[in-house]
Parts: structure tokens; C-alpha cells; sequence
């Protein structure tokens, strides 16, 4: 306890530490009421280390306050009704047009509240930016490894918030009832209708009788405005309360260990960093407001149940299970007087949930299977773990053929190609893609590794090519930087499996479960994680390698007259000071 | 704001400023020795030489259309069985001279190889020749006529009408066209690699022909089904599309989500990971020590 | 720069330095190396302009957003420049610029100016202490054994039950959210309720949507296609009135459909439906069997009607079957015939439900 605060006497004034600066006395005064100095004495100089991918969640929360700025304006004059009104704003073509309560304050916004417009637009790009961030936030924390103990919470709770996002995506593109949102709820009527059993009764109870009703879009408003951002707003809380806690990963390098971070403090280089971040996300995000229409709902008019328009699509984050509907064979089962529709039910009620839920469990999957019960605060190139690495990239085919798919009449009428091959052609390809991806992902993988050993043991490319006196010809290799060999060596081992261990301890000291076909397809996935990776040298294979090297350098350095070791050229050395050769 | 063009080519409800008449006037002016000068030759010349236009329209058709079409626009199959795979090139009697005006004038006739999809190319007949063609078609049988300028001007309106035809044809395009062509006449995939051509920006002509005899897979918006005002009024509309700004920045081609996915993607996200790249970056490092450190 | 913690436990459960790296001794921090700004007084002083004159930028933009703000018209008659709208594109840019400059800047100085020392900070264990967690369960065990959960078996399931049963209310009370089907098809609250029924019925007359006027067999040439409304949408209202709000959006949900005219050979008509069609006239429901996108993307040669959200593709010259896509069953017929005064009119009303599947449809 810091006793220099505590006070000693029964003066009238407070007992201080010592004179404050100006910053101080407004803390002090904060302080005194608040006692956060306990609090705040190791966070506002918390280290978080440098690295241009450990930016990429930062994009996801700053969009979000964009979505939460640009949103509360546009509340102040969206009505979300579907009460039947003649329009009569600025919008000619569709003046005197019966419409929704909520389209009219939509074209309102868009025409006749200075700024109304590029807020809409904004709204719509930072949702946009909001979900694609943080799917490439989950590509980084996954094909580095950073979702491994002690983070595997801060992981589902990441996923959660990928869903909710789409979830509140999904309501707001409802919201303007175009014709767009109007087609999209449509179609998720025909999927709630698709549900077995209760699907009816689902669809009467949401639309307030039959669709399209006139409750959709005020309780899609309430959803959209309060309920999600909500559970939002409180789970990005508890992933960032849990990034503080855990501290962050940090790549492995000089003086960077399992048991520190290494980086710059919060105050002040970190906090002026994500602050200008801020500003540069809520920048584009204006710079795409003001130059790129988004949903011009003004073409679109206002729904109406018979109208559609061709290319009527879902924004991008849903257009990976409309692709899954696309390419679904049209297949219903008619019997006992019920209808399973299992077009509509696989692709758009299984197949996301399903992908969900492996998408939830793949730290628990990769831990199961590992066995490792480490923590890890040190991350892992996503050469070192190739099957993990395969495993996401064989996901990400699926999900992108899926999401060709959802596109597949632009591209049709783009590339001038027919919508029915693309669509045979997925029907295949979403099946066979992810397993050429994964192979081909894991070969790539294990060859770099390959070539980080070589690297290793044999030292860098220097692009000199050396003639020997027998004529031939070879290119000099020279030892790595002690910094980077380093960090290209700060590696686990694998474990290694000799096909015994099933029922023994593992590497790690953790006894594997006894018995059963459990442990046995534990074993076996256990087997293909591992299966083929190269391992990095041996301390002994090391020693020789650089004894070979130096046997070289000795060799080829008499001829030189001098120790011209290339060095001077790698572009790792200044070379100002530096001749190739003295005379 | 001199600089700037108020009301640029909106329809605006308030023409009042007092150049406006004058523009108008102008304007009108204008147009009427144009359609003058355009028409009056052949008016004067039409009576005489219809026969003759007929038979020079023959020529043309013998030499570059009756290959498919049969020498006398009969039509013609292939030798193996009926259906619609083995159609060369459809009967013309009764297409009437819209259809060719339609076909010819946009240079999807003569095709460069039989199929259901015709696409729009450099055209290969000059305005008499397609004149000629169609008087020559016209003669098989009745059809449709070329139409005329005030079949699908709205010119001729007032302002309030003319709102009421932009509403009005807005509301008939969303119903009738957009399903194939987009809400904003960009064009869309139809079945077996065809798709609905792009119909922003194509003259007004060419859009009422178009309606009126359904060309290749385009199903007829004849007279009976979609009167001649209707169209008039969609072509208004389509018009005014034409001519409003954009009020929120660049169109990304006027096809909805998708390209509005793949600019948040590429120049979104692109963007800003360009942004956390530099800001991660290292700065420049100088080899000097720092005098007081 | 290593700033040492006391802490109450080690961090052991992580790979040890050896593990991670059994090849190499890890070197440490390599020594900092300075930036021209912190060793050139003048290369600082630049940077410091540099981050001012950003600053300055931003605002001169925000200065410039607000005079776009007064500056540019809407509405009615709306400023353009090239093309584009100027309130949204002046607004948006400067607005842009004002953020940007200022996260440019601000970056800049830390890049530039701040200190760039790299800090260490030892890593604690996310699990507690021993000791905490033994007290922690202690505590916990001694609440569980005070509360008597365990030893009242009594108390703790019927205090489960009556909590699980709250669960109940919560699902319940949404009861009322909307009429079940059948109280919707019994009410009659609007002409047409119901998931199985339609405006459609014996007699009503095929209007053409839009502007609701009736269709004479001689209207339509080969190869036309009508987006065409029961005629209940125009007049099925009180008194005749044009039906409005949620009852015209529900009849038109569910009543659109398509006629197209043929040649009458081409028409294969499906068993029992010999006499649906009037001289190639054929009708069917626009909402598609798929997930209920209104569908009217017709091939006039090949008679194939595609869905523009999922791409089913049905044919209508034979009773409109699934050719192609996902959609699982044909396009309901609507059997037509002429009334007495040549219109086109329904001979009977939809067979089977329209729209998508759902479960108790058969």
C-alpha cells in the first residue's frame, strides 16, 4: 500500500503526496472521490506490444463507435413504422407514391436533413467495416495462435460478437423497407417457414400475423437500436477487459519471453496511436461516405411484395448462406401430410450453425488435440502450425466459394459467364476446394519450413555468386543476424508421437484419457496434426551446419585477401564505413 | 456558387427562372428545325420511292439476313427436328418495321453466330440501308411501325404531367423491368449464360422498340398489355434516372451489394490496413547517439 | 527499462526460454537506437511543424464542413458538382479530412516525438494464486455448507423446479406477439386471410398491376408477359376502395402472379389442368416456391421463368416445373377462362397454397 497518500494528521487539508502538477491535481481530485489511482497505477503505463496485425481488432472497435455516432443521428429522424403514408418530400420520382412510415423517413433523411445522407452512408460502410474487421481480427488470432490458453474465452467471446454483429447488420439492412430490405425479410420468412414443426407459427408471431404485417420493422428496430448493440457493447467490454488482463501476445524475438511483453506503454505512445486510429477509421469511413453510394433506397423504391429487382442480394456478411442457398439442390420431403424442406432448412438453419459452432470450438478442438495445456503468450508463425494453418485456410475456400456463390449473377453477367455452370460447378467445388486447399496450405507450410532450416543451418541468400577455382559456380551463404536467428529458432519441437502413446503420458507430462475409441481418434487426429512436419534443427545438426559454413569462409578467404564476407551488401549492415577490399 | 450547375437536369417543379423560357424557347426552336431537317427529305421522298426502298431493302436482306431468316423472311430451321435448339433464325412476317429498326440499329443484327443472345455491337447498315430493311420486312406483313419521336417524348407535356409520367413510369419500371434489368436498368443474369442487357443510357427509341416486339428472349410488352403511355412514361422515368445526380458519390456500377461488399473490402479494409501497417511501422533510425542520453 | 512487479506467484504453466528455443540464448533488447528527431534538433523541430500544420489542416476542415453545411442546398433543388451531390460529397470530404488530418497527426507525434522506448512488463499467471483459490473455494465451500444446499435436497429441487418454471413466463408472455394461422384464417379480418388462401377466387378478374385495369385475351400477343394482381386489390377495400395498407401488402404478397401468352401447342398442361389456359394464356403465382421472391424474369423463346434472389428456374409451358435452382416444387397454376363481358377472370381460385413451404402444407 502506497503510504505516502495516507494522511497523519487531522489538518484540514487532505494529505497529498507531494506538489502536483496540473494533470495531478485533476487525478488527485478524481482520486479522492473515486479511488482509481489503485486501479490505474500499472494500466496507464500497461505495455502492448507493436505489430501492424495486433491492429486489426482495433479497425472492428472503432467502426463500431462510428456505428454507434453515426446511428444516434440517424434515430433523431428515422420512424420506424409501417404505417401506410402518400410521400411529399424532395424525392420527384416518387412523390404522391404510397409508402411505409419508415421508407419516408428514410428518403427524408436522405434528401432533406443536411448531412442525413452521408450519415446513412456512413452508417452503412462502418457496418460494412465493422464485420469484415473483425473477421480478419479472427484470421490473425487464429493463424497466429493467440487464441490458445490462457485466451480461449476472449476466442467465443470474439465469435459472439461476429455473430451479433451480422445479426444487427441483417436487422438495419431491413430497417429503410426498400425493396431491397423488404426482399431480404421476405426470404427470411421463407426461412423461418422452413423450420420444422413450428416455422408457422415462428413467421405469424414475428410479422404479427401473416408477412409482411405491420410489426416487422418497429420490432426490428428495437432489436437493431437497443437489444444487440447491448450485448454489444457488454461483450466488447469483457473482450477488452480480458485483452488487459491476459496482457497481449507478442511475437517471439530478442528479449521477448513466455513470461513478458515487450512494447510500448498505454501512456502515451499507445493511447495517441489507437486514439489517431480512431480518427483515421471514422476518416474512411466519411472519405466513403461522401465518394461511394451505398443502398441508394431511393431507386430502390419503397417494398412492395410484388416488385423485385435483379442482382437482389444480402450485404456481404450474409451472402455466404444466401450463396449456400443458391447452389442447394431443390430437395423437399413430402410425407404424412408435412413438408421438411430441406432446401431452405440445410443452407440457411444447419450449415450457419453449424459452422458456428466449429468455428466456437476450435481452441477447445485444437487443445483436445494437442493436448497442450500450456499458456501461451508467445505467438506462432502460421508455417510452424501447418495444419492449423490448413484448417482455416481449407474454412476460408469453403466460406469464399460459398460467398462466390451468393454472387454468382453478377459474375455471370461480369464475366459473361452462365449462372447454371457457376452453380454446378460450386455444387462440386465447396466439397473439393477446402480439401485441395488444406493439402496444398500444409505442403506449403512444411516447405517453408523446409526452408527456414536451410536458412538456418546454412545461413541467408547473398546474391554473391562465388567461382571457385575449379570454374564452378555457387552462391554465398552467410550467417543469419543473431537477432533473427533468434527469432526465426523461437520454436516449440512438436511432440513425438510413436504411435505407443495412446494410452501413456504425452510429451507434455499429461496423461492421455485410457482407453477408449475416444482416445483412439484423439490419437489419430493427434497424428495427422503433426504428421509431416519438419522440425527445427537439432543443436547438434546446428553446431555442424556452421562448422560446414565456417570450413567455407576460411576456405574462400585467402583468395580474397581479406575477409570480404559479403556482409556489406546484405542490406542488414550500414556500409558507409566499409571496403570491400584494403589495399 | 456560380460554379456550380443548380438543378442540374433535375426535374424540377419550378421553372421559373427568366432564362428559362428563353431556354425553352430556344429549345424548342432548336428541335423543330432538327426534326425538320431530319424528316423532311424523307418525307418528300417516301411516297415515290417506298417501292423502290422495297426492293433496295430486299437486296440488303437477300445478301445479309435471308442466310437465316430464308429468302423471303420466312424463317428457317435446321434439318434435324423442331424445337427451339434448332431454330436458325425466326420468321419475320408480321415483326414489322420496329423490330428491325430495333435489331439493325443497335447492331445486333446481323449476328455474328445464331443464338438466343444478341449482343449489342458497332451497327453494319447505315440509316438508309436500315430504312430499306425494314420497309422490305415491313411488306411481309403487318407489324409494328417504327415509332415516332412523340409516341415517347414527354416534350409535348406540362410539368405537372410530366411529373405524373416520371411517378407513373418509375412505378411500371420497378413492377415490369427491374426484375430482369435492375433498379436502375444496369442489366442482370438471366438463365444459361443470357442476361437482360444494360438499359441505362440507351436511346428512348430503341427502348419503346424493344417493349413493343420483345426482342430474342424479351418477352412483348405490346400495346394490349402495356399501353403506348405507359411506355412513354417508363422511358421518362428511365430518363430521369438518367439525368439525376448522384446524390450520395459514385454509382460502383449501379448492381447493389455486391460491389458495395467488395469496396468495403478492397478500399475499406485495404484502406485501413494499409493505415495500422504505418502506424506499426518503424520510423526511420539515425546512427547517431543521443548527445545527452 | 525492465520494471519489476511483486508478484504473489510465478508464471510456470507457459514453455520455458529453453523450450522455446533450444538453439540460441535469447540476446535481449537490442540497444535502442535513436531517431533523427531525438538526436537533430532540427529534424525534431520539423516534425513538431509537421504535426502542427496537420492539426491546423483538420481544422480547417472542420471549418470548411461547416460552411458546406450552410452552403450547399438539398431538398427540391439540390446543388451538384460533376455530377455528384455536392451537400453529401462537400460534407462527407471535408469531414474526412478534418478526421483524417487530425488521426495523422496525432500518429505522427508518436511516431515522431514521443518517447519510443520499448518497455518490459512481466507477465502474471490469468489463474489466481494458490493460496487465493484455496481460500476462495474455502469460502465457497463454507457458503455452500452454511446454505445447506446439499444437505437439503428438499429445498434445492423444488427451489430449481420453481426457478425452471420462471423460464416459462418468459417464453409465454410472447404468446401474443402475433395470431396463430388459424385464428388468422378464421378471423377474416381482410378479404384473402390466411396461408393458404389468396385474394383469388372463381370469377376474379386478372388486372394488370400498377394501374389495375382488366386484360382481354386479345390484349396479349405471343410472347407477352403481364405482372398482373387479382382484381381485389383495386376495389376489394370497403365500398370498392382499393385495398390499402397491411391488407393490400398481404394481398399483394400473396396474390401476384404472372400471365404469359404462347403459342397453344407449345403449352404441355398438366393432368387435369387441360383447361386452364385461354389461347396460350397461362397464369401463375409470381411468389416463388423457393423463399417467396416475387418472380417474373421471362424467356419468351424457351418459356422458363428464373427467380433473381436464389436463380430457380421454372418452366411455364409445363405447369411452370422446377428446371433448374433450389426451389423444390412448381409454380402454383391459376386456371383462367374469359367472363361474359371477354375479360380474363379466375376459374377457380389457387389449388394449394402459394409461397414457400412450411411444415403442416402436406
Amino acid at each position: 500500500m502506497d503510504t505516502t497518500k495516507v494522511a497523519k494528521t487531522n489538518a484540514t487539508t487532505a494529505a497529498t503526496a507531494q506538489k502536483p502538477n496540473r494533470a495531478g491535481a485533476v487525478a488527485g481530485w478524481a482520486d479522492e472521490r473515486l479511488g482509481l489511482a489503485t486501479a490505474m497505477k500499472k494500466n496507464l503505463r500497461k505495455v502492448f506490444p507493436d505489430h501492424w496485425s495486433f491492429m486489426l481488432g482495433e479497425i472492428a472497435l472503432w467502426s463500431f463507435v462510428v456505428l454507434l455516432l453515426t446511428g444516434v443521428f440517424l434515430t433523431l429522424w428515422f420512424t420506424p413504422s409501417m404505417g401506410e403514408v402518400q410521400y411529399n418530400g424532395s424525392y420527384d420520382q416518387l412523390r404522391g407514391i404510397h409508402m411505409s412510415e419508415a421508407y419516408a423517413s428514410s428518403l427524408r433523411l436522405s434528401f432533406d436533413v443536411r448531412g442525413g445522407l452521408l450519415m446513412r452512408q456512413m452508417h452503412h460502410w462502418a457496418a460494412m467495416l465493422f464485420v469484415a474487421s473483425m473477421m480478419v481480427h479472427l484470421l490473425r488470432v487464429w493463424f497466429t495462435g493467440a487464441y490458445r490458453k490462457p485466451r480461449e474465452l476472449n476466442w467465443v467471446i470474439g465469435c459472439l460478437l461476429l455473430i451479433l454483429g451480422t445479426l444487427e447488420g441483417f436487422t438495419g439492412y431491413s430497417l429503410p423497407d426498400d425493396l431491397l430490405s423488404g426482399t431480404g425479410i421476405r426470404a427470411a420468412d421463407g426461412f423461418v417457414k422452413a423450420t420444422p414443426v413450428v416455422g408457422t407459427y415462428m413467421s405469424f408471431f414475428m410479422f404479427g400475423g401473416e408477412f409482411p404485417g405491420e410489426s416487422i420493422i418497429p420490432r426490428l428496430y428495437i432489436v437493431h437500436v437497443l437489444l444487440i448493440p447491448g450485448l454489444l457493447l457488454a461483450l466488447i467490454g469483457a473482450h477488452m477487459l480480458l485483452l488487459v488482463y491476459h496482457k497481449h501476445t507478442q511475437w517471439p524475438g530478442p528479449g521477448r519471453t513466455e513470461k513478458n511483453v515487450v512494447g510500448f506503454p498505454m501512456l502515451p505512445v499507445y493511447a495517441a496511436k489507437a486514439g489517431g486510429f480512431f480518427f483515421i477509421v471514422f476518416g474512411v469511413t466519411a472519405l466513403m461516405g461522401a465518394l461511394l453510394t451505398i443502398n441508394p433506397v431511393w431507386k430502390y423504391g419503397p417494398y412492395d411484395p410484388s416488385k423485385v429487382t435483379a442482382g437482389s442480394q444480402p450485404d456481404w456478411y450474409m451472402g455466404w448462406p444466401d450463396g449456400a442457398l443458391r447452389i442447394m439442390p431443390g430437395l423437399e420431403t413430402h410425407i404424412w401430410g408435412i413438408t421438411i424442406s430441406w432446401n431452405v432448412m440445410l443452407p440457411i438453419l444447419i450449415l450457419p450453425v453449424v459452422m458456428f459452432t466449429i468455428l466456437l470450438l476450435l481452441p477447445f478442438l485444437d487443445a483436445w488435440i494437442t493436448g497442450d495445456k500450456r499458456d501461451h503468450h508467445l505467438l506462432e508463425r502460421p508455417r510452424n502450425a501447418p495444419t492449423r494453418t490448413a484448417l482455416m485456410v481449407a474454412l476460408m475456400t469453403m466460406y469464399g466459394l460459398f460467398w462466390i456463390a451468393g454472387g454468382n449473377d453478377i459474375i455471370a453477367i461480369k464475366l459473361h459467364a452462365s449462372i447454371n455452370q457457376i452453380t454446378y460447378f460450386l455444387r462440386v467445388a465447396v466439397f473439393v476446394g477446402p480439401v485441395i486447399a488444406f493439402v496444398v496450405t500444409r505442403r506449403w507450410c512444411i516447405s517453408l519450413q523446409r526452408k527456414d532450416n536451410d536458412t538456418l543451418l546454412h545461413g541467408y541468400e547473398t546474391g554473391i555468386i562465388m567461382r571457385s577455382a575449379e570454374g564452378g559456380y555457387t552462391e554465398r551463404h552467410l550467417p543469419l543476424p543473431a537477432s533473427r536467428a533468434y527469432s526465426m529458432a523461437a520454436r516449440d519441437r512438436d511432440p513425438v508421437l510413436d504411435g505407443h502413446d495412446v494410452d501413456e503420458v504425452d510429451a507434455n507430462g499429461i496423461p492421455a484419457p485410457t482407453g477408449g475409441r475416444l482416445a483412439a481418434l484423439r490419437h489419430r487426429l493427434r497424428t495427422v496434426w503433426y504428421a509431416d512436419n519438419v522440425q527445427k534443427p537439432t543443436p547438434a545438426e546446428l553446431e555442424e551446419g556452421h562448422h560446414h559454413a565456417e570450413h567455407e569462409h576460411e576456405l574462400q578467404a585467402p583468395v580474397e585477401g581479406h575477409a570480404a564476407d559479403g556482409h556489406q551488401f546484405d542490406g542488414h549492415h550500414l556500409v558507409e564505413d566499409e571496403h570491400l577490399r584494403s589495399h | 456558387m456560380r460554379l456550380l450547375n443548380r438543378s442540374a437536369g433535375r426535374l424540377s417543379r419550378h421553372r421559373r427562372g427568366p432564362l428559362a423560357g428563353l431556354a425553352v424557347v430556344l429549345l424548342g426552336l432548336l428541335l423543330t428545325g432538327g426534326l425538320y431537317t431530319v424528316f423532311s427529305p424523307a418525307q418528300a421522298g417516301s411516297a415515290a420511292s417506298s417501292e423502290e426502298q422495297i426492293a433496295q431493302g430486299r437486296q440488303l436482306f437477300l445478301v445479309s439476313c435471308s442466310f437465316c431468316h430464308g429468302q423471303n423472311g420466312e424463317g428457317m430451321r435446321t434439318q434435324e427436328g423442331d424445337g427451339d435448339q434448332t431454330q436458325l433464325g425466326p420468321s419475320l412476317v408480321g415483326v414489322g418495321a420496329a423490330a428491325v429498326d430495333f435489331q439493325v440499329s443497335t447492331g445486333r443484327m446481323p449476328m455474328a453466330r445464331p443464338g438466343a443472345q444478341a449482343p449489342r455491337k458497332p451497327e453494319t447498315f447505315s440509316e438508309d440501308e436500315v430504312a430499306a430493311l425494314a420497309a422490305y420486312v415491313a411488306s411481309l406483313g403487318p407489324g409494328p411501325a417504327i415509332p415516332d419521336e412523340s409516341d415517347y417524348s414527354i416534350d409535348g407535356l406540362s410539368d405537372e404531367e410530366r411529373q405524373q409520367a416520371i411517378t407513373n413510369g418509375g412505378q411500371i419500371f420497378l413492377t415490369n423491368c427491374t426484375a430482369c434489368h435492375n433498379f436502375e436498368g444496369s442489366g442482370g443474369a438471366m438463365p444459361r449464360g443470357g442476361y437482360a442487357p444494360q438499359i441505362r443510357g440507351v436511346e428512348p427509341r430503341f427502348i419503346y422498340e424493344a417493349l413493343l416486339t420483345g426482342p430474342q428472349n424479351m418477352p412483348n410488352f405490346s400495346n394490349g398489355n402495356l399501353s403506348p403511355d405507359e411506355k412513354r412514361d417508363v422511358i421518362a422515368y428511365l430518363g430521369s434516372l438518367e439525368d439525376m445526380p448522384d446524390y450520395g458519390g459514385f454509382g460502383l456500377g449501379g448492381l447493389g451489394p455486391v460491389p458495395e461488399g467488395l469496396a468495403a473490402w478492397v478500399l475499406g479494409i485495404g484502406s485501413l490496413v494499409g493505415a495500422a501497417v504505418w502506424i506499426a511501422a518503424h520510423t526511420t533510425r539515425s546512427t547517431k547517439k543521443k548527445v545527452d542520453a | 527499462m525492465t520494471e519489476s512487479h511483486d508478484h504473489a506467484h510465478e508464471l510456470v504453466n507457459v514453455p520455458d526460454d529453453a523450450v522455446v528455443n533450444d538453439l540460441y540464448a535469447n540476446p535481449g533488447i537490442p540497444e535502442h537506437q535513436w531517431r533523427p528527431t531525438d538526436v537533430d534538433p532540427k529534424a525534431e523541430k520539423r516534425a513538431e511543424r509537421q504535426v502542427a500544420a496537420l492539426f491546423g489542416l483538420s481544422a480547417l476542415c472542420t471549418i470548411l464542413l461547416l460552411v458546406s453545411y450552410f452552403v450547399f442546398d438539398i431538398g427540391d433543388d439540390p446543388d451538384v458538382v460533376g455530377g455528384l451531390g455536392a451537400s453529401n460529397l462537400f460534407l462527407g470530404l471535408s469531414l474526412a479530412g478534418a478526421l483524417l488530418f487530425l488521426g495523422i497527426g496525432i500518429i505522427q507525434w508518436a511516431r515522431k516525438l514521443m518517447a519510443d522506448h520499448e518497455i518490459v512488463e512481466d507477465r502474471h499467471p490469468a489463474a489466481s494464486s494458490t493460496e487465493d483459490r484455496e481460500a476462495t473455494i474455502a469460502a465457497l465451500n463454507a457458503g455452500l455448507e452454511e446454505s445447506g444446499i446439499g444437505r437439503r435436497p428438499l429445498v434445492r429441487n423444488s427451489l430449481l423446479g420453481a426457478v425452471g418454471l420462471l423460464g416459462l413466463p418468459a417464453v409465454v408472455l410472447l404468446r401474443d406477439l402475433g395470431p396463430t394461422p388459424n385464428q388468422v384464417k378464421n378471423s377474416g379480418d381482410y378479404p384473402g386471410a390466411g396461408i393458404e388462401h389468396t385474394l383469388w377466387k372463381k370469377g376474379m378478374r386478372v388486372v394488370r398491376d400498377v394501374v389495375g385495369t382488366p386484360i382481354r385475351p386479345g390484349d396479349l400477343e405471343i410472347g407477352d408477359l403481364v405482372n398482373a394482381e387479382p382484381e381485389a386489390i383495386f376495389n376489394g377495400g370497403a365500398d370498392g376502395e382499393p385495398l390499402e395498407g397491411v391488407a393490400l401488402q398481404i394481398g399483394k404478397s400473396k396474390g401476384a402472379v404472372v400471365v404469359v401468352r404462347m403459342e397453344p401447342d407449345e403449352i404441355t398442361p398438366g393432368k387435369g389442368r387441360e383447361n386452364w389456359s385461354v389461347d396460350g394464356i397461362v397464369c401463375y403465382s409470381k411468389i416463388c416456391t423457393h423463399v417467396g421472391c416475387p418472380i417474373s424474369l421471362y424467356e419468351r423463346t424457351t418459356h422458363h421463368l428464373l427467380c433473381p434472389c436464389h436463380q430457380s428456374t421454372f418452366d411455364l409451358a409445363d405447369s411452370a416445373k422446377v428446371v433448374f435452382g433450389p426451389a423444390a416444387r412448381p409454380l402454383p397454376q391459376l386456371p383462367l377462362e374469359v367472363d361474359d363481358e371477354g375479360y380474363l377472370v379466375a376459374s377457380d381460385a389457387f389449388d394449394e397454397p402459394v409461397g414457400p413451404s412450411f411444415w403442416e402444407r402436406g
